[in-house]
């Protein structure tokens, strides 16, 4: 179980299964959270890393997802591109409690300043 | 078996190291077992319980509800095994708190008991949802025994029960419910039932089976609230405003660790009690086991681990453990228990990276088969219909045994696959007898298959045409591959391109045995056409999704997961992610009305571009796709929808001015090209279909390279078909000459039509011509004086379910949830929060 702080970013029942939905970060890169026909939630920069096409709106099928764009296909466990392409788009930690979305902070934002965190 | 008699005995002058338990069930009588096994007289051993029974089995809860077993049956520590090992039972008098600095426990009544040692065995709570009314009298859980009887005796009364939940527990209370005669309704938030278990394919072959059996099973269904009438529940309000009657609700969502004391008492926890290998706490004078427990990141909600987890902890405080033992997490497997239906899943069968899966799918039987490798080794199967193999996988998955020698057998199980020679698949077939049964859907013998072979069928497609062997399910298509192998070595030739990597099927077989199988669903298509792959692929999900569409009008319903972005938000993605947005003009005639609200649109959201489009329209650029129900809200006032500009549909119908205006115009050609597309527009197509209508052969509106051109003449209408302006220029051919513009309408609705029943999906009208021919699409139109009438008869009925604008809905707030962020990260209000 990883340590940090986590942002709770809503129920799990926002996104229906199979598709994705958007979360933009002020300073930062907009997030693409998932979740698969299965049920399983993982989140991604909504960025390919082909020609940045936003993976959000791309069709999941098992645990990938196919870039609008290009047809790039991404795992979302890893980010890595599938199949012959490669690449590779950041991915979020994140945990499910109680049906509830918490992603790992420092992953979205960056480290927590010393200040802050004491 | 009172409390008081338990304290006395536990009272009693003792030298031996005193250890207290706090559970009664599964958990804790078993780690009491396995210590007693290795040290009998160790330990003074006093066991809490919060149900005022002796230990029973609560896994056979579910037969008990099913009538098939009785508490009796159930019972694991019968009151003599207490007895005679010296335990002291005390039940109705749970523990409150765990006081760690003067070791001891205290209990509800005030009574304190000390202890050397602990074992936390709380179990876990099922999950209650926080909805209004889930304290109603008649709302239930299904975890111990005083819930199956506040089943049962609703059952009695009959009437009907919901079920929130549709996973392995939801499910099983649900069968026992229908068995006792209640009309039950499961509702489950997920689409497929038990998908921590199933895949899609096997989740929806469940739902199949159990609505056979007179169950209603409501999949991505939230409940929103539990009704109450007369003080009692009366039924549960879903949140799209459905209501289900209900006499009685079962709540089986999940359960979760129950670490409430542990967590008091300032043990280390996080979804469950942190333990070590040991099941050592992080205070070393306490033990947890159990589902309360969480190793190595792992909380189970299964009874498997249960047994390895009491292991190791007994070896461990009986000083018995051998050096590096201890336990290291468990694979579990899971099998539903409802009479009747076999089902099975082991392990990991999410895929992604380095991950090949194995589908055998056998239609006519119900069989589901799947098995995933990661390097060679099995890492997860499920199956359906067929689980004789089950233990047999879930061994060779816990061996983690280099599967390379078997794996070509391996999804025909352990019979086939451990068979020595057999292992080779095109071995086992070159020993069936010559009338042995290949294909069972067609009734063709091996023999048969080989004399069509040796007749000069040299491809799977040949065989299939001529012996119609593989042809209807495709299950036995491997075997036919293998007979092809045998029988012509390296001269096999390859078959036609399938649809996909996902299936053997071409796209013309998938559309005849969608239809000649009444296949309604992709889910269903998938299984009764042997998908090799769980839930398919951006390939063949839209293009099942539109031959459905196509076959079913009206009957299916589009699957929205399974389009391609554009369709699904109804805009243009451009290349930095924002969208452009076309409104229908009419056979390109426009008004002030609409090019005001369009300059409106512009202006609002600072839209950086307008343009001209070659369809004769505009296309206002880099909207944000949270603005476009917003934007479509504003352009539906002005009476504009959409332009379906982004869709494997009709686009635009381009026009000349025509007789109206033009001097050289023969006919109105912009009033026909306006009928055309009030017809036709909305109709979902294998790909875009453009039309356009030229008002004399001059062609302005360019109609001789379009997928169906009007070229108007003064003796009535040309009509030109199949034209491509794209990457590979194709001009018309001239299909036939009418007199009328009813003539047009009809044989256009009727062209339409036909390439709609038989393109391939992604196929435009003009490759599709060249495939075909022209004289096959002139023959299946004017060979039978009915057929125009016929197909455009099934346009005409298929478009009273298109013609509705996709825009006015989303921007009433359908499906908001593609349109809107789930919120903003900013990081200045994060930080005080």
């Amino acid at each position: 179980m990883m340590h940090g702080l986590w942002l709770d970013i809503g129920p799990v029942t926002q996104i229906e299964p199979g598709s994705a939905r958007t979360l933009p970060v002020v300073g930062g890169e907009e997030i693409a959270v998932f979740r698969t026909m299965r049920g399983e939630i993982y989140a991604l920069v909504n960025k390919c890393p082909h020609k940045q096409g936003p993976l959000s709106q791309g069709i999941i099928h098992g645990d990938s997802v196919t870039c609008p764009l290009h047809n790039f296909r991404i795992s979302l466990k890893t980010g890595e591109a599938l199949g012959d392409d490669e690449g590779c788009t950041p991915t979020i930690p994140l945990k499910v409690d109680a049906g509830r979305i918490f992603l790992l902070r420092e992953a979205v934002l960056g480290p927590v300043p010393a200040q802050q965190a004491a | 078996m009172n409390a008081q008699t338990g304290f006395e005995q536990a009272a009693s002058t003792e030298t031996r190291e005193r250890l207290v338990v706090i559970g009664n069930g599964m958990a804790g009588c078993r780690a009491v077992e396995e210590i007693l096994a290795r040290d009998p007289h160790r330990f003074s051993i006093t066991i809490f319980g919060a149900e005022p029974r002796v230990n029973y089995n609560r896994i056979m809860l579910s037969p008990v509800l099913a009538g098939e077993k009785t508490f009796d049956d159930i019972v694991l520590n019968t009151p003599e095994w207490y007895a005679s090992n010296g335990i002291a039972l005390v039940t109705g008098d749970p523990v409150v708190h765990i006081d760690r600095e003067h070791r001891q426990v205290v209990s509800q009544s005030g009574h304190v008991e000390p202890f050397d040692k602990l074992l936390i065995a709380t179990g876990s709570d099922p999950f209650v949802i926080p909805v209004p009314g889930k304290d109603l009298p008649g709302v239930v859980t299904f975890r111990d025994l005083d819930d199956v009887e506040r089943m049962l005796s609703a059952a009695d009364r009959g009437g009907s029960a919901v079920v929130i939940g549709g996973g392995l527990l939801g499910l099983e209370a649900a069968h026992g419910l229908s068995l006792r005669g209640m009309k039950v309704t499961v509702i489950h938030l997920m689409g497929t039932l038990m998908e921590r278990q199933l895949d899609e394919a096997a989740g929806w072959l469940l739902k199949a089976e159990l609505e056979k059996r007179g169950q209603t099973i409501l999949t991505e269904a939230n409940t929103d609230a539990i009704l109450e009438k007369d003080g009692h529940v009366a039924g549960v309000r879903l949140n799209d405003g459905r209501e289900i009657a209900a006499d009685i609700v079962v709540m089986a969502v999940g359960i979760r660790p129950n670490t409430a004391l542990a967590k008091a008492a300032g043990l280390d926890t996080e979804r469950g009690i942190m333990v070590d290998d040991h099941m050592i706490t992080s205070d070393p004078a306490i033990l947890a086991v159990g589902e309360c427990v969480q190793h190595r990141g792992t909380c189970y909600g299964l009874v498997a681990p249960l047994w390895e987890m009491c292991r190791a902890l007994a070896d461990k405080v009986t000083e018995k453990a051998p050096e590096g033992s201890g336990y290291a997490g468990s694979v579990t497997s899971t099998k539903l228990k409802v009479s009747g239906i076999d089902l099975f899943s082991a392990g990991d069968f999410t895929g992604g990276e380095g991950t090949e899966d194995i589908v055998m799918r056998d239609a006519a039987r119900g069989v589901y088969k799947r098995v995933v490798l990661k390097d060679n080794r099995l890492i997860g199967a499920v199956l359906y219909g067929d689980t004789a193999d089950g233990s047999w996988y879930f061994d060779l998955l816990k061996k983690e045994e280099d599967l390379s020698d078997i794996r070509e057998a391996l999804i025909f199980g352990q019979a086939f696959a451990s068979g020595g020679a057999l292992g080779d698949p095109n071995a086992a077939v070159a020993a069936l007898s010559d009338d042995a049964e290949i294909c069972g859907c067609n009734g063709v013998s091996k023999g048969q298959v080989v004399d069509t072979i040796k007749a000069g069928a040299c491809s799977l497609a040949a065989v299939r045409s001529q012996c119609k062997a593989s042809a209807s399910c495709g299950s036995c298509t491997g075997l036919v591959e293998s007979l092809l192998a045998l029988t012509l070595g390296e001269d096999v030739q390859e078959g036609p391109k399938t649809l996909c990597g996902c299936t053997s099927f071409t796209h013309d077989d998938v559309r005849r045995l969608i239809l000649e199988k009444e296949l309604k669903a992709i889910p269903e298509v998938m299984q009764e056409l042997h998908w090799e792959s769980p839930e398919g692929c951006a390939s063949c999900r839209p293009a099942l999704n539109y031959y459905l569409l196509c076959a079913w009008p009206g009957e299916y319903e589009d699957d929205q997961k399974s389009r391609y972005v554009n369709e699904r938000l109804h805009a243009n993605i451009q290349k930095d992610g924002t969208y452009s947005v076309v409104p229908r003009m009419w056979g390109g005639i426009t008004n002030p009305q609409e090019l005001r609200a369009i300059a409106d649109v512009v202006e609002k959201y600072n839209a950086p571009m307008v343009k001209v489009t070659g369809g004769q329209r505009l296309d206002i650029f880099g909207i944000r796709k949270e603005d476009l129900p917003s934007v479509w809200a504003d352009l539906n006032a002005a009476g504009m929808v959409s332009g379906h500009a982004y869709g494997k549909s009709l686009r635009t119908v381009k026009t000349c001015v025509g007789s109206e205006w033009c001097r050289f115009g023969t006919q109105d050609s912009t009033g026909l090209g306006v009928k055309l597309e009030r017809m036709t527009w909305g109709s979902w197509m294998p790909h875009k279909f453009k039309i356009a209508v030229s008002g004399c052969p001059r062609n302005c509106a360019e109609a001789t390279i379009k997928d169906f051109g009007v070229v108007c003449v003064d003796s009535g209408y040309e009509l030109h078909v199949g034209g491509n302006g794209g990457m590979k220029l194709r001009g018309t051919d001239l299909l036939c000459k009418v007199a009328t513009e009813q003539e047009v309408m009809d044989v256009c609705a009727a062209f339409t039509q036909l390439y709609r029943e038989q393109a391939h999906y992604l196929e435009r009208t003009a490759p599709w011509i060249e495939r075909v021919g022209l004289e096959s699409v002139k023959a299946q139109l004017f060979d039978d004086s009915e057929a125009v009438k016929w197909l455009a008869g099934r346009f005409r009925y298929s478009q009273q379910f298109m013609q509705d604008d996709p825009w006015e809905k989303r921007a009433a707030g359908d499906r908001n949830d593609l349109h809107a962020h789930l919120g903003e990260v900013r990081p200045l209000l994060l930080e005080n929060a």
